[in-house]
């Protein structure tokens, strides 16, 4: 357990620090990269719990896509840095608030583990035993039974969130030349090309 | 203090060997795959390729690791110092930790976590970090667009590679590495290629596209960007980059026999194929695929960035989509599934 403690404590350190340097550090592509380092972080957290499928897909989801894009967008932004800071007095109490609101959370669910502490064990305790099946096997049962319909409607709200964003920057512009592979591989040499026997020094007459 | 010892010491001591030797092996052994890689693009031009160094240019490998080692390493004055540096190390550590959980005989592997298959698939989604790194901190236009092209083009590919994962995954019924050539044994009839022949394809034509290979290889066409993401560095760090690739795609071809091609198993399973050792069999059919990768850096032209996306999103994301379907109601359809 020694072994376990020290590998917690050294990714519950990294991930606090690289947390904390998301929002400290000046460079915004630093940010993102230091937020790739919490959710990798994280991920060794969930290694750790036994939860290796959970922290696998954290890493192909979260690390290989979701921050990719980030990462994408924030090194194509043309931001003045100096000026994004200047506001920061002026976002301050709304910041305080959603961390205030966030820190009761907090509170409230590890002041009822302090207070009931048989409810503990009911968030981290799953059924069945991790020892008798493997990790997907485990989420797949209850996912597609219990919660099928939260799954599902899950799905839903990504859909239409997905389809929101392509009607919102899906243009139609006149006048682009586009391509059509089909035509481009339908296309034959005998309707493009006509061979002709030419006679020395009278050329084509009729085309 | 000594229970500890003995309980974690010998044991952490143990993988801390096995992960060294494996380094070795497999670092000596990539000296030796960029060899024959620039011997089959040579002999597909007729030409000798690599032949000064060592006999038959054997050491040619070794004589650039040298000349990178004891170049001068330049960063540019614009640079982003840390993230230039950090860049090549994060892509060749992402690269070799990858063979941490692959199984090269039965048994024969450092971790054999339950995962391992997401585990790769996890890795190789993280190396397009390297590239991306390595594109912004140079802070110059060819690299960046290098690593734009590199990190959209890696992004679209994992979608229909993680499709055809999930269909071999469904007809194995684990995701272990051990278990999906386990469930292959017993002759090339049972390897997966043949029930999962477009899969197949499209998972190998994807992993061209995933480790930046001809004919995919946009974010270095030299035609266009110079050398992509990799302009403006020098020396080892450069060395590094292009080692980290080269370790990738023999990953890459590792988990393309471990999925498609019965893994360790002999093709046919009868006496003399069987004297041979799981292990070279194995490593043979990683040769063999390298190979073909090889020959289609020589002979195929480079694609259009345009027809790459629409290669990845347009054809393979719908038919690897439909495969998944299909696997899944035949398995549930013949009662099939695997327990």
């Amino acid at each position: 357990m020694v072994v376990a403690a020290i590998a917690f404590y050294i990714f519950a350190g990294i991930a606090v620090a690289a947390a904390f340097m998301v929002i400290a550090a000046r460079n915004p592509v630093h940010s993102v990269l230091y937020l790739i380092l919490t959710f990798f972080s994280a991920a060794g957290l969930f290694v750790l719990m036994g939860a290796e499928f959970l922290a696998m897909i954290l890493l192909i989801v979260y690390v290989g896509a979701v921050a990719v894009l980030f990462l994408f967008v924030v090194m194509m932004l043309d931001v003045n840095f100096a000026s994004l800071r200047e506001g920061f007095l002026q976002y301050l109490p709304i910041g305080a608030l959603v961390g205030f609101v966030l820190f009761l959370e907090m509170v409230m669910v590890i002041g009822t583990w302090v207070i009931a502490p048989e409810t503990a064990h009911l968030a981290q305790s799953p059924i069945p035993p991790l020892g008798d099946v493997t990790n997907a096997e485990a989420i797949g049962r209850v996912m597609y039974t219990q919660y099928i319909y939260f799954f599902q409607a899950a799905g839903m709200v990504l859909l239409v969130a997905m389809i929101g964003a392509i009607v919102l920057t899906l243009r139609h512009r006149e006048g682009v030349q586009r391509q059509s592979i089909t035509a481009q591989v339908g296309r034959r040499a005998e309707d493009a090309l006509e061979i002709r026997k030419v006679e020395p020094g009278q050329g084509i007459s009729e085309l | 203090m000594v229970d500890i010892l003995v309980t974690y010491g010998i044991p952490a001591a143990i993988i801390a060997a096995q992960s060294v030797f494996l380094l070795v092996c497999l670092l000596v052994f990539v000296a030796f795959i960029l060899y024959a890689d620039r011997k089959v693009w040579a002999a597909v031009g007729y030409r000798k390729g690599p032949n000064v160094v060592g006999p038959f240019g054997l050491l040619q490998s070794f004589a650039d690791l040298a000349k990178f080692m004891f170049k001068e390493l330049i960063i540019p004055a614009g640079a982003n110092k840390g993230v230039f540096l950090i860049a090549p190390l994060l892509s060749t550590t992402l690269a070799l930790s990858a063979w941490a959980v692959i199984p090269m005989a039965d048994g024969v592997v450092i971790s054999n976590v339950n995962v391992g298959i997401l585990f790769i698939f996890a890795i190789s989604s993280l190396e397009v970090y390297g590239i991306i790194m390595a594109g912004w901190a140079s802070n110059s236009k060819y690299p960046f667009l290098g690593a734009l092209r590199s990190a959209a083009q890696m992004v679209s590919y994992e979608v229909s590679m993680g499709f055809v994962i999930v269909c071999v995954l469904m007809t194995v019924g684990s995701l272990n590495l051990s278990d999906i050539v386990n469930s292959q044994a017993g002759g090339f009839w049972n390897w997966y290629f043949l029930p999962h022949f477009p899969m197949f394809v499209i998972f190998f034509i994807s992993t061209l596209a995933e480790s930046n290979r001809p004919p995919f290889d946009l974010p270095e066409a030299e035609a266009e960007l110079v050398a992509g993401y990799a302009v403006e560095y020098s020396s080892s760090p450069y060395m590094m980059m292009f080692m980290a690739e080269y370790v990738a795609i023999l990953s890459l071809c590792a988990l393309t026999t471990i999925l498609f091609l019965g893994g360790w198993h002999a093709p046919i399973d009868i006496a003399p194929l069987t004297w041979v050792p799981p292990f070279v069999w194995f490593w043979a059919k990683v040769i063999f695929l390298f190979f073909i990768f090889a020959v289609i850096k020589a002979i195929v032209p480079r694609y259009r960035y345009d027809q790459l996306m629409r290669l990845g999103w347009k054809v393979f994301l719908p038919i690897s989509l439909f495969w998944v379907v299909a696997t899944a109601s035949f398995l549930v359809f013949t009662g099939t599934v695997p327990q």
